[in-house]
């Protein structure tokens, strides 16, 4: 039998110890043994800027202890060096002579500060000049800070991330910084000249930072000790304390040594072995892949990840593909996020600059074939969570360029979960607080999804959503899990939109049953998703829809709309919001009859009679005799007009008609999310068709105007213009096609206004308008057999249709609860 | 115990309310054919739980989607927990639930 495999790791630095972590996660079974440089567990380097800066103390940067090694049986070396491996013997050699013998090596040797040649900055005694310091590791960092406190005037050299980290660190000890950059402007790995500038302008101006550009340094002054830096023109510029922040250089001259193929770095293949090694790995910033050399922790994580599948055999076909990079400056009072390309590449690649100066604000994204390329921002970092996102993920882009730089039509500020007190309220609708959503993160749930079921947050009008996923985000600290049912047309049925459908017709599923009980692995129902499907099967298979009551929402099983009482509204159709003496006497008399406690105007022009308890409604349909108003449904609702040509003296078409024409038509059509209509007769739009899913505006000339993806719900936003046409005949055409497109292949309870801009107003009118699919005809036919398919559930009243349909669920509790309201006073 | 009227007035995979006893307790009938028998009124806004959508381990309250396990009465979206009464059915097929103060009587 063979014993346990020996595991070496040569580095115990944050690209080391992550992997070692992701090894012992996947259940690896070695015998460890890693060797550190530095004297210490494993700390974030990353964080070694706060711990200058102040914000942070030593004890909260550790990541691993020394008692983290000892628990999990790791030997660990600090302070030890290695200087040699024998591929042949399979040994480490260190400086000190032990060999230690290996089955499986990591390189983990990592960076070090780079130091330019600058005439003085060493000591031949002692490393660098007194005063002069790197920025790289715990120990610079303390020296740096004793020194720093007995001394008046800093000189940071290096203008990218860390100098500028740096330069505000200092900036807590000492009372002058100077920052000098050899190049033409400042993070020029990441900004072009225009962020550069407007970065540096902000350094300057916010937190009073001396910055220098082509600053060349040749010299450091002082014969004991620091006095001054002398650059390439000249100039000299007194100070007390030199910041290396130059730069880093990958450790490679280990491997170069021992006879691996170094280029910049260590060469690895896509499982992170060492080129031509089947046993030797290298990880983080020793490591080049695809000729890439990374600085940043992102794609050690990942390549931690794929080594670690490599090695203890969990996927052998793991493959590390390269990374995608992003980042994000930590300078308190200065936000700059940059990923991506700096600057376009080629003459197609689609730019979108903004620029405000006077603000320090500069806005950059690069899209190449409709996907993020690049982005820059500077002076005002809210859109970075959405952009990095867009960006890691290649997610399809707002068809609005803008949105991508601002908030539009959003609440006015974006607020920093940082910034919001525990007690905050984030729901409005459910109350929920900023406190009792990083409680359930805290508890372990870190998916968006999985926080609002848990909390209800979000789960109202919807508007805090970006919010709720701002506040997982951080408090999750990075780490939230994608929600693999977030592409799904619901929770229950893994399966984005499409492909359900495509599943549903392969199999001839026509019931919600038969869908659970083949497309679910398990077969497990999910009430959650019920309605969702229902709607969904009705569309397609019309009248072959096999109707499972169960699967319907409580309003579509009694055809009403239940309220906060239990009680129900019945809103009678009354098409175009017209209607009659004899049509108001009849529910008049009917609102008389059953004392019905209010009788109220909706939004879409309609009567609306509240507080029906639920064994009333078949009586009061038949007393009515009227038709559903569809009150209730995610369905067709309502085509709100004005007076239009007949009567108003503005008006120039007859809206009126063609809205009655569009109600009649189209009544009762379910979809993924309600429709609400309008047709107004002139552009003064007294009819709001302007915000409606589908609003129709009479133009001068006989002409009509078709809007979609309009809302003025608790989400505002105008419709875009999808066509104009020459006849009402056209309207109607082409709002059956249009609204059978998005029954189709809009998500469930995705509203046009956010349907539309998903695909963009071009797409919609590519397929809608020009028939660019080629699919018109059938989406013309589908919504053909829809219409074809109506019945007005209000005759489902003389016998209901399952046993106790209209029985009451509060058979001891008075209803109505609701105030009743009689001639208009207050109850 | 208290003996209600036949199971099959409840359509499979919906539920109905009865009053026992001065309580009101929604009947559920899964669709796998088994009862489950809860408080009546969600904790949250008095929401009538029979008009929810069930499945085999949760209804969800029809007025603001609050869901409860069906099977333990538990809230999974941080609503106080719902009483669990005891269901069965009797020879000719009625539904007999068992309710506190039922329960107190026979014992």
């Amino acid at each position: 039998m063979q014993s346990t495999q020996r595991l070496v790791v040569i580095g115990n630095g944050m690209a080391g110890a992550r992997t070692v972590e992701e090894i012992l996660a996947r259940g690896g079974d070695f015998t460890i043994t890693m060797f550190g440089d530095e004297p210490y567990g494993n700390y974030n380097r990353i964080m070694l800027s706060n711990l200058l800066a102040g914000v942070e103390d030593e004890a909260g940067i550790f990541l691993n202890d020394l008692s983290w090694y000892a628990d999990n049986g790791i030997t660990l070396h600090v302070g030890t060096r290695i200087e040699k491996i024998d591929r042949t013997h399979k040994v480490v050699i260190a400086t000190d002579g032990t060999r230690t013998p290996y089955d499986k090596l990591i390189i983990a040797t990592g960076s070090s500060s780079w130091t330019p040649p600058i005439k003085g900055i060493h000591n031949p005694k002692r490393g660098f000049h007194q005063g002069v310091f790197a920025f790289r590791t715990l120990d610079d960092t303390r020296g740096m800070i004793r020194y720093a406190r007995d001394h008046e005037r800093a000189v940071v050299i290096g203008g990218g991330l860390l100098g500028l980290e740096a330069a505000r660190g200092l900036q807590n000890h000492v009372s002058h910084v100077t920052l000098l950059h050899a190049m033409g402007h400042l993070m020029n790995m990441q900004l072009d000249e225009r962020a550069g500038a407007m970065l540096k302008a902000s350094v300057e101006g916010k937190l009073g930072v001396d910055v220098i550009v082509d600053a060349m340094t040749t010299e450091i002054l002082g014969k004991d000790r620091v006095t001054g830096v002398k650059l390439a023109d000249g100039t000299v510029i007194d100070c007390d304390v030199v910041v290396v922040a130059a730069g880093i250089r990958p450790n490679t001259q280990v491997a170069a040594d021992s006879g691996l193929t170094v280029e910049r770095g260590i060469v690895v293949d896509d499982q992170m072995r060492a080129d031509g090694e089947d046993d030797i790995y290298v990880v983080g910033e020793c490591a080049q892949h695809r000729g890439e050399l990374y600085g940043l922790v992102a794609p050690l994580w990942d390549q931690a990840k794929v080594l670690a599948d490599h090695v203890t055999g969990r996927n052998a076909a793991a493959a590390y593909t390269g990374s995608k990079l992003s980042t994000k400056l930590k300078v308190a009072g200065i936000d700059v996020a940059a990923m991506g390309l700096k600057e376009p590449e080629t003459d197609a690649d689609e730019v979108i600059v903004y620029s405000e100066p006077r603000k320090g604000i500069y806005k950059q994204v690069i899209i190449r074939d409709g996907l993020l390329v690049g982005a820059t921002l500077v002076g005002d970092n809210r859109k970075a969570a959405a952009l990095i996102q867009a960006f890691d993920q290649g997610q399809a882009l707002p068809e609005e360029r803008a949105e991508m730089l601002f908030d539009i039509g959003g609440p006015a500020g974006e607020v920093k979960p940082e910034d919001m007190p525990d007690d905050a309220q984030v729901c409005n609708c459910n109350g929920v607080s900023k406190g009792a959503i990083c409680g359930v993160v805290n508890a372990g749930c870190k998916t968006v999804n999985g926080v609002m079921d848990k909390t209800r947050a979000g789960k109202g009008c919807g508007t805090c959503k970006p919010l709720v996923q701002r506040i997982v985000e951080w408090a999750a600290g990075g780490e939230v899990e994608e929600d693999p049912a977030a592409s799904w047309y619901v929770p229950g049925v893994p399966m984005p939109k499409p492909e359900l459908m495509a599943a549903i017709r392969q199999y001839g599923l026509r019931s919600v049953s038969s869908v659970f009980a083949k497309l679910v692995p398990g077969g497990e129902e999910d009430a959650k998703s019920k309605m969702g499907l229902a709607s969904l099967l009705k569309m397609m298979w019309g009248e072959d829809y096999v109707d499972e009551r169960d699967s319907r929402f409580i309003n579509d099983r009694v055809h009403a709309n239940i309220q906060r009482d239990g009680t129900f509204s019945v809103v009678p159709q009354m098409k175009g919001g017209v209607t009659t003496p004899a049509q108001l006497r009849r529910i008049a008399e009917v609102a008389e009859k059953y004392a019905v406690p209010m009788v109220k105007l909706t939004g879409g022009q309609r009567i609306d009679l509240l507080g029906i308890p639920k064994e009333t409604l078949p009586k009061i349909w038949a007393d009515l005799d009227m038709p559903s108003g569809y009150a209730y449904a995610k369905s067709f609702r309502t085509v709100k007009t004005c007076v239009g040509s007949d009567y108003c003296r503005f008006g120039v078409g007859d809206s009126t008609a063609l809205g009655i024409a569009l109600e009649e038509r189209f009544q009762g059509i379910e979809g993924p999310g309600k429709m609400k209509l309008a047709v107004t007769g002139c552009p003064r739009n007294c009819a709001e068709a302007y915000v409606k899913d589908l609003g129709v505006v009479a133009i001068d000339g006989g002409r009509w105007e078709i809007y979609v993806g309009g809302a003025a719900g608790a989400h505002i936003r105008k419709g875009d213009l999808l066509a104009t046409v020459d006849s009402a005949d056209e309207v109607i055409t082409l709002t059956g096609r249009f609204l059978q497109y998005y029954r189709e292949n809009a998500n469930w309870l995705e509203r046009t206004y956010a349907f539309v801009p998903r695909l963009g107003i071009d797409r919609v009118r590519a397929v809608v308008v020009d028939d660019s699919d080629g699919i018109a005809a059938e989406l013309d036919a589908a919504m053909d057999a829809s219409v074809g398919a109506y019945r007005d559930p209000w005759k489902e009243r003389a016998e209901p249709v399952t046993p106790g349909q209209f029985r009451t669920s509060l058979p001891l509790v008075v209803l109505p609860q609701v105030p009743v309201r009689v001639s208009g006073g207050v109850a | 115990m208290t003996r209600l009227g036949p199971v099959h007035e409840i359509p499979l995979g919906e539920g109905r309310t009865y009053a026992v006893d001065g309580e009101m307790v929604a009947v559920f009938r899964l669709r796998d054919g088994s009862l489950r028998a809860l408080q009546a009124v969600c904790p949250h806004r008095g929401g009538p739980l029979a008009d929810g959508q069930i499945d085999l381990k949760v209804v969800v309250c029809p007025l603001h989607l609050n869901a409860f396990d069906l099977n333990t009465g538990c809230s999974l979206s941080g609503q106080p927990d719902l009483t669990v009464y005891a269901v069965d059915v009797d020879d000719d097929n009625h539904l007999v639930v068992t309710t506190r103060a039922s329960s107190e009587v026979s014992s």
